[in-house]
């Protein structure tokens, strides 16, 4: 299967700085694939570059078999969802929804229909006259989709569509989002720097770093293994913990592990003997912060209420089975033969993490 | 016991009614420094006026006396009133538009990504900040025939040469392109700070639902800039009875009344023909009509204009 958006070796940059470099980046149809990164990392560079907002200085896009990249934004059959919502103020919902076939001399007939569809769909009823200004953060938000839903148009590319509305309203706003790609069976390219929205609502994520990508993979494979310790210290909340090899015994690399995964035992019958530094009990869990020499960001994270006081002495089990291995030079993840989960940085060859994506099923 | 609590509620009432009378007071304090200024400026130079261009011209045989409406009469009897009526009629409907226009072109282009954008910025505003009767000598020069920029440069093409101030056809024109030249920098600031209220997001949400330039233009930010330009058309309306300073310097409305506006016609009959009625009622009449156009622009135009 061929992908849908291609990027071939892609570069923008402004004076030799910032930006995008040299990225190659396959997407398959229907896929939802999140743009992850700190900020300052061209996750949005990415995406402008892909609208073609943004026009590469070497490489090549390509969108549905087209090579695009030196076509203009309006030609590329995308829409976009911007973080700012870029709605017009001085027209209605309406107007702002049917702009875009306005332009494109859709009939009038068929406006009104594809508008009552998008009306129906993210439940804007009874707000068709209003101007964004009359509307809440969450409207105005169904608004910028529903120009999306028109359009018609197989990618919809967003810029970190929620990071305006409050906590509540994301999470609801979410799951519209993804139940709407779904449903239209949309390929969606969603940059965002909040890991949990990367997480949990895409195909696949695609964590960025000083304008590479860093990682490339399914949300699980992300997870448990990462390409390298900026991935591993990246993903999860806590991240994963980086022990130097050699306080394990194992020469020569850095071994990462999920706080989820180290077992708190009384010191002498362990891997590893630290200090407790402080402890924040969440209720179902708790964070058990352990200080030790060799380590960075230790955290072990206990079932229940765990019964630690700063400063006791603490025995920590470092499983072997969940260890990730890093090398202590380059920070890349070591080929590990008995899991063969093509956790590497590979960009472009199929991932063999998980079947080859089909488009979503239109039923529900 | 009945008694006391009588006179406790009359009491309290007495209370409540030195308490509005106190906010009362307090409101007019309040009121009193832009009430004088206004009242002083305004108000009492307005009803002045009115009162008297409602008497006759006094001179030392013959008293000032109440004549009613004759002053006006008389006014509409002058052909000069008429002329100059006509004069300044065709001098706002050049200058309006055309400044206005000018001042968009130029705010467009200097909000765009051009080399030298602030250059670019000062020399369209430097009009602005000259004095009018500065620009006035300067364009004198360049009117002047002979020696002056225009006939020189027309000289080297072979042109002849034209006394734009001295003939009755161009004098006006010659007057309202001064005008523009001053005015348009002035509104050129206005419209540019509203573009730049305008958010880069809805050009790029334009470009991608597929609007040519043109029509991103005229669909989003012409409209937007529709509270800008009722303020400019305001402005630029009271500037055209108002600004009539360069009259003195290059034409003193001849020749012939060619170039002669209703303020300068004023100006003349009151300082210089020293009839001041006939010089009141026509202030009067300005008064009026500008009066009647600035509600109408508020309340017709204010209707269609959406404001952020």
């Amino acid at each position: 299967m061929s992908a849908f958006v291609g990027l071939d070796a892609v570069t923008r940059q402004w004076n030799g700085r910032g930006g995008v470099a040299n990225v190659t980046l396959d997407i398959p149809e229907g896929d939802f694939v999140a743009v992850l990164g700190p900020s300052g990392c061209g996750k949005s560079t990415l995406l402008r570059l892909i609208s073609g907002l943004e026009l590469p200085q070497s490489g090549s896009v390509r969108i549905a078999g087209r090579d695009v990249t030196h076509l203009p934004a309006s030609q590329r059959a995308l829409s976009m969802v911007f973080q700012s919502y870029a709605l017009f103020p001085h027209l209605s919902v309406r107007e702002n929804v049917s702009f875009g076939m306005k332009v494109r001399k859709v009939s009038k007939p068929e406006r009104a229909e594809k508008f009552a569809e998008a009306v129906e769909m993210l439940s804007l009823q009874g707000l068709e006259a209003r101007k964004p200004a009359e509307l809440s953060g969450g409207q105005r938000q169904r608004v910028a989709l529903a120009r999306a839903v028109v359009s018609g148009h197989p990618l919809c590319l967003m810029d970190e569509p929620l990071s305006n509305l409050d906590a509540k309203l994301r999470h609801s706003v979410r799951r519209e989002i993804k139940a709407l790609q779904r449903k239209l069976g949309l390929t969606v390219i969603y940059v965002t720097h909040d890991q949990t929205e990367a997480m949990s609502l895409s195909d696949t994520v695609v964590l960025m770093r000083e304008g590479r990508v860093e990682q490339a993979d399914s949300p699980a494979t992300l997870y448990a293994h990462p390409a390298s310790t900026f991935a591993a210290e990246f993903i999860g909340d806590p991240p994963m913990a980086m022990i130097d090899g050699d306080a394990l015994g194992q020469g020569g690399v850095t071994v990462g592990i999920r706080p989820e995964h180290i077992a708190a035992l009384q010191p002498d019958a362990d891997d590893l003997t630290g200090r407790v530094g402080d402890v924040e009990f969440l209720g179902a869990h708790t964070h058990v912060v352990v200080d030790h020499p060799a380590t960075r960001g230790l955290i072990v994270s206990a079932p229940g209420h765990a019964d630690w006081r700063p400063g006791d002495e603490i025995g920590l089990r470092i499983p072997e089975e969940h260890r990730v291995l890093f090398d202590a030079g380059t920070g890349r993840a070591k080929e590990n033969p008995q899991k063969n989960y093509g956790a590497d940085h590979r960009q472009t060859a199929p991932r063999d993490s998980r079947k080859a994506p089909q488009p979503q099923p239109v039923s529900d | 016991m009945r008694n006391k609590l009588a006179t406790g509620t009359v009491k309290e009432m007495g209370t409540a009614a030195f308490m509005r009378r106190r906010r009362a007071v307090h409101g007019w304090l309040l009121l009193t420094p832009a009430l004088v200024m206004l009242s002083t400026f305004a108000f009492y130079p307005s009803l002045a006026t009115l009162w008297t261009s409602a008497f006759s011209r006094g001179t030392r045989r013959n008293p000032s006396e109440f004549v009613g409406l004759e002053n006006y009469q008389r006014l509409f009897d002058d052909p000069t009133f008429w002329t100059v009526v006509g004069n300044n009629i065709f001098y706002a409907a050049v200058t309006i538009p055309v400044s206005i226009v000018i001042a968009l072109a130029m705010a467009l282009w200097a909000n765009a990504k051009i080399p030298a954008r602030s250059f670019v910025r000062t020399a369209y505003f430097t009009p602005t900040v000259l004095p009018m009767i500065a620009a006035g000598n300067l364009w004198l020069f360049f009117y002047t025939p002979g020696f002056g920029v225009l006939d020189q440069i027309g000289a080297l093409f072979g042109a002849p040469s034209i006394n734009w101030l001295g003939q009755p056809e161009t004098a006006l024109w010659a007057v309202c392109i001064v005008t523009i030249w001053k005015e348009s920098g002035f509104f050129m600031i206005f419209y540019l700070a509203a573009l730049q209220t305008i958010p880069p997001d809805l050009k790029e949400a334009a470009e991608i639902e597929g609007a040519s330039r043109w029509t991103y233009l005229r669909r989003i930010v012409l409209p937007l800039l529709m509270p800008t330009t009722l303020f400019i058309l305001v402005n630029a309306l009271i500037n055209s009875v108002k600004l009539i300073d360069h009259i003195f310097i290059l034409t003193k409305g001849g020749p012939s009344d060619a170039s002669m506006l209703i303020l300068y016609y004023i100006w003349e009959n009151a300082f210089a023909f020293f009839d001041a009625p006939a010089a009141a009622a026509m202030t009067v009449m300005v008064l009026a009509v500008l009066g009647v156009v600035a509600a109408i622009q508020f309340f017709v135009i204010d209707r269609r204009t959406h404001y952020r």
